[in-house]
């Protein structure tokens, strides 16, 4: 990594932290450095920094974000940052394998299979409704069945998709806090839409009480 | 006696009971019996380190000046109403009033303080903020809540900048034959009303048998609040040397900072129930959020400011 790529990456990092004073709850498991795959809760575009910065230096290093192409690819600074400050995987979601391109759930393999952990939006897209969560996409199951061996740990973010709605330009600085949760692994033989209600619980678990 | 010297002794004082204090906790830690739970005498721990660290800050800040006092307390207002906003429901079309509560209507009462506008300053979040705020909220479109949305916004900006505005406000007071010192009311008041929430948890811990109100704080007493009240109603009162008040009148005053200081803290952890949490925060070992500390200074700080404005302002 460039020694440039890696100062924006402190730079960004320090920012997001400075401005959600974010904690890291780890109530489920340590950060340890094991393959795993993060999955959380999708407000805002910066989620996935969030999550990132809240991790210890020396895992940050080998975790990468998955991010939606059409979003991140559209200017030469998006670019700089997904592609070089952190390794994002990026996934095009405006088209589907059908029409030739790289299948999605390959490209987050691959990821892992070159040791590296990832972040992960199982939504798809950004919440912008009432309801907690989204539907998931299947993409976290293929993951799984591809790689059983791999921890998937729920991720709840709270209160950063107040800090930055969509369309706004000015953050405010609200205390945002990262809950981590217990380990998730593919049970052989369990169908997609268990695995998907599993991920989802556990996710819903670690949010605090809606009012 | 100068102010700067005031100051000094007082700040050397403080430094001193907290000396003591830290010396009472070594002490404490030593007689525990091997194996009792020590929850309670680690969070004494925590909380006395977290002063040391809280008067050191208050001690820059006055030896900076006018200028640091408002600018602590400029910070302290910032990190009150974020952890105040983060625990409140609000939605995304309050994202603009939220902007402007933080980026616009804190700096300037704060700014108001520095250049001592007082007309401005005791109307801007009573009035133009009241009035601002759900109109930026209504051009959000979203109708869900709405009052309640305002209110908590309206709410936030009084307790954590308007109210406690008032403390550097202090400093702008003009009063006869006391000119240059009004630091020194600053210090009264933080003393005084910090003391009673200390002495209300000294005296809860060391004789709190009747639980004050179970519903909203399991941890206040009425011991507690008798005890704390009148221990810092006296500590108050021997304080009075360094203000423009009798010694009865220091008394009287600090008696009315501490009960509504109690108050300040009472009302804040009914809030804190609903919400299900037990701190507004985890800024402050031991203590919890920031608001948690000021919430006392809070509601004393207006009222003490009106106090003196009113009988010790010519």
């Amino acid at each position: 990594m460039s020694l440039l790529a890696r100062g924006v990456g402190a730079l960004i990092g320090g920012l997001a932290r400075l401005i959600t004073g974010v904690r890291a709850l780890w109530r489920g498991c340590a950060p340890e450095d094991r393959l795993r795959v993060y999955f959380a809760n999708h407000n805002s575009h910066i989620d996935f920094i969030l999550v990132w910065a809240s991790l210890p230096p020396e895992l940050r290093r080998r975790t990468r974000p998955v991010a939606g192409a059409d979003y991140w690819l559209k200017d030469a600074a998006r670019r700089f940052i997904v592609n070089d400050v952190f390794r994002a995987v990026l996934v095009d979601r405006t088209r589907g394998s059908q029409d030739g391109g790289p299948n999605p759930v390959d490209l987050m393999a691959e990821s892992l299979a070159g040791g590296d952990s990832l972040i992960l939006f199982p939504e798809g897209t950004r919440n912008l409704g009432d309801s907690p969560l989204l539907p998931f996409k299947s993409g976290i199951y293929h993951l799984a069945r591809c790689k059983p061996e791999v921890e998937f740990i729920p991720v709840w973010i709270e209160n950063l998709g107040r800090v930055m709605p969509k369309g706004a330009l000015i953050p405010v600085p609200l205390l945002c806090t990262l809950t981590f949760g217990q380990p998730l692994t593919i049970v052989p033989g369990e169908e997609k839409e268990a695995f998907l209600a599993r991920c989802r619980n556990a996710m819903i678990a670690l949010a605090p009480p809606a009012d | 006696m100068s102010a700067q010297e005031t100051l000094f002794y007082v700040f050397a004082g403080v430094f001193a009971v907290l000396g003591l204090a830290s010396g009472i906790a070594i002490l404490l830690r030593r007689r525990l019996a091997p194996g009792t739970p020590t929850a309670t005498q680690d969070n004494l721990e925590a909380r006395i380190k977290a002063w040391w660290i809280m008067i050191a800050c208050l001690a820059l800040a006055f030896w900076i000046g006018r200028a640091g006092i408002i600018a602590l307390f400029a910070f302290i207002s910032l990190q009150s109403l974020r952890e105040f906003i983060s625990l409140t429901h609000t939605r995304r079309g309050d994202h603009h009033a939220l902007v402007w509560s933080f980026f616009v209507f804190l700096p300037l009462q704060y700014v108001l303080v520095a250049i001592d506008w007082y007309g401005l300053f005791s109307i801007l979040i009573p009035v133009y903020a009241f009035l601002l705020l759900p109109m930026a909220a209504a051009l959000g479109e979203d109708t869900t809540r709405f009052l309640e949305r305002a209110a908590k916004v309206q709410w936030g900006l009084m307790i954590c900048v308007y109210c406690l505005s008032h403390v550097p406000a202090l400093l702008t007071l003009p009063i006869a034959g006391f000119e240059g010192r009004n630091a020194l009311l600053v210090v009264f008041l933080i003393l005084t009303v910090q003391a009673s929430d200390v002495c209300q948890y000294v005296w809860g811990k060391l004789c709190g048998r009747h639980k004050l109100s179970a519903n909203i704080s399991p941890s206040k007493t009425v011991e507690g609040l008798i005890g704390g009240v009148l221990t810092s109603t006296a500590v108050g009162a021997a304080l009075w040397w360094m203000t423009p008040f009798l010694p009865w009148q220091a008394a009287l005053v600090a008696l009315a900072i501490n009960i509504m200081g109690f108050f300040g803290g009472f009302v804040l952890s009914a809030i804190k129930r609903d919400r299900g949490v037990k701190d507004w925060g985890t800024l402050i070992e031991g203590h919890g959020g920031m608001l948690d500390r000021v919430d006392s200074i809070s509601f004393s700080a207006p009222v003490f400011f009106h106090i003196v404005r009113y009988w010790w302002v010519a």
